[in-house]
């Protein structure tokens, strides 16, 4: 179960959508830990991963974009100072 | 909810043990280094407590040179609420109405009480895990009038403006304390006496409000801007990409948390938050008043806003306890451990400052970590 104690406030938590219907959906936190939470805020489908904060989620996280940072990682990585 | 569960959802499981990779770590660290040789004292700041978890759980600090710091600015969305606005929820708990809100606000001072010391003494006031919970709460219990303390920056303040827009029962209010993130990192930008050389903004928060509002400062005040996500790695490259702008003498604002935040940001919660809240002038801890920093219900709200239905009246407020160093631990001017309350009359059982009361707090984070090492 979520512990309520120990929710922080800037935090938010990237969750997998397992179903939608209208404003709430059913996410996936991993380790067996699901909660309907509320997707008014963005546009999702079944299967996108999603930032959840307080119950709603906030942002859909891009895989693309998720390659892109360790790429933009290995560029720093090799350019010269 | 721990941390970890980040780490936990299995499909990103891989992604996240990259993005927390020591060997990868390390090289970071070392171009850290290279970077930093040709510059001279350089303090970054950055304003969310997550980062500060980040910076501090995996000792970050401990990877830097020694002419670069990494100071904590006011990312605490607890540690900000000022004393008048906990006593007008501890004046509206105490008239008899019953307060939801978040776990972390219970225990932070008022002038003479906090929300905690109020349910001690037979005020209902209950722990909720967002605004939702509050509405179901008060649907159940149509009978008794309810009041949503609605703290938190642009993170949380879309989820209030959703639950008023799509219609909140008659009996629940809210008394909404959101504030904004952008005019308090102008504030420090214009404090003197701080010399900051660079920021490190929060990742959540830029999820909402996109990378535009931060365009000023490296415009305006030649100040370079990272957004970053909250993995170790995202922070330590987030501070090259600071260090480097620097050393190029080039500011500019750049992306580095690109897989959750895009330019425009979530332009649903933007319009959202401005259909139903308009912006004002707000106090903050220990900070005194920033210029545009705080929303309040507009005008076609008005029936839910708790301080004109109940009738609020709370004069001035008691920010800072005798000896207490949270206003200067909050804009990264002093550590919490030069602080003569911390750990000694200040500890995390018995907090004297807010900084100390929420898990986002600079000082309770110190706390933590000092207790696991």
């Amino acid at each position: 179960m979520l512990d309520y104690g120990l929710i922080e406030m800037c935090l938010a938590i990237p969750a997998k959508v397992v179903n939608v219907r209208q404003d709430v959906a059913c996410v996936d936190f991993g380790g067996g830990v699901q909660r309907e939470v509320n997707v008014s805020l963005v546009d999702v489908k079944v299967g996108d991963y999603v930032l959840v904060h307080a119950g709603y989620a906030i942002q859909v996280l891009d895989e693309e974009d998720a390659l892109e940072t360790l790429q933009l990682w290995s560029q720093i990585l090799e350019s010269q100072v | 909810m721990s941390r970890k569960s980040d780490a936990d959802v299995t499909a990103m499981s891989v992604e996240s043990k990259r993005f927390r990779d020591p060997s990868l770590a390390k090289r970071v660290a070392q171009k850290i280094r290279e970077t930093a040789a040709s510059l001279g004292e350089v303090r970054i700041c950055h304003v969310c407590g997550t980062h500060e978890w980040t910076i501090t759980h995996f000792g970050l600090r401990s990877m830097l040179p020694e002419n670069v710091e990494v100071v904590a600015g006011p990312g605490c969305p607890v540690c900000i609420v000022p004393a008048s606005e906990i006593d007008e929820a501890v004046q509206l708990a105490l008239k008899g109405v019953s307060i939801t809100c978040f776990g972390d606000v219970l225990r932070v001072p008022g002038s003479h009480m906090s929300l905690l010391d109020a349910k001690a003494e037979g005020a209902d006031v209950r722990v909720v895990y967002g605004v939702r919970d509050a509405v179901e709460i008060a649907k159940n219990e149509a009978r008794k009038e309810f009041a949503f303390f609605a703290v938190g920056f642009e993170t949380t303040s879309p989820s209030t403006a959703v639950e008023l827009s799509s219609g909140s029962p008659g009996n629940l209010s809210f008394l909404v304390s959101h504030r904004l993130i952008p005019p308090a990192m102008k504030l420090l930008v214009e404090m003197e006496d701080l010399s900051l050389n660079g920021f490190i903004a929060p990742g959540h928060v830029s999820t909402v409000i996109g990378l535009k509002p931060y365009a000023a400062f490296p415009e305006t005040y030649h100040m370079p801007v990272v957004v970053a996500g909250f993995e170790p790695l995202d922070v330590l490259f987030a501070l090259h990409m600071v260090l480097k702008q620097l050393s190029e003498r080039k500011p500019q604002l750049e992306n580095e948390y690109v897989r959750a935040v895009r330019w425009e940001g979530n332009v649903k919660a933007q319009e959202m938050m401005k259909a139903v809240f308009d912006v004002e002038d707000g106090r903050w801890r220990g900070l005194g008043t920033i210029p545009s920093s705080r929303f309040k219900l507009r005008r076609e709200y008005a029936e839910y806003d708790a301080r004109l239905k109940y009738d609020l009246k709370v004069e001035g407020g008691v920010d800072l306890q005798p000896g207490c160093k949270c206003h200067l631990v909050v804009i990264g001017k002093v550590k919490p451990n030069e602080c003569p309350l911390f750990m000694k009359a200040c500890t995390p059982q018995k907090p004297v400052g807010a900084c100390m009361v929420s898990s986002e707090g600079t000082c309770r984070i110190w706390a933590k970590t000092i207790k696991e090492k």
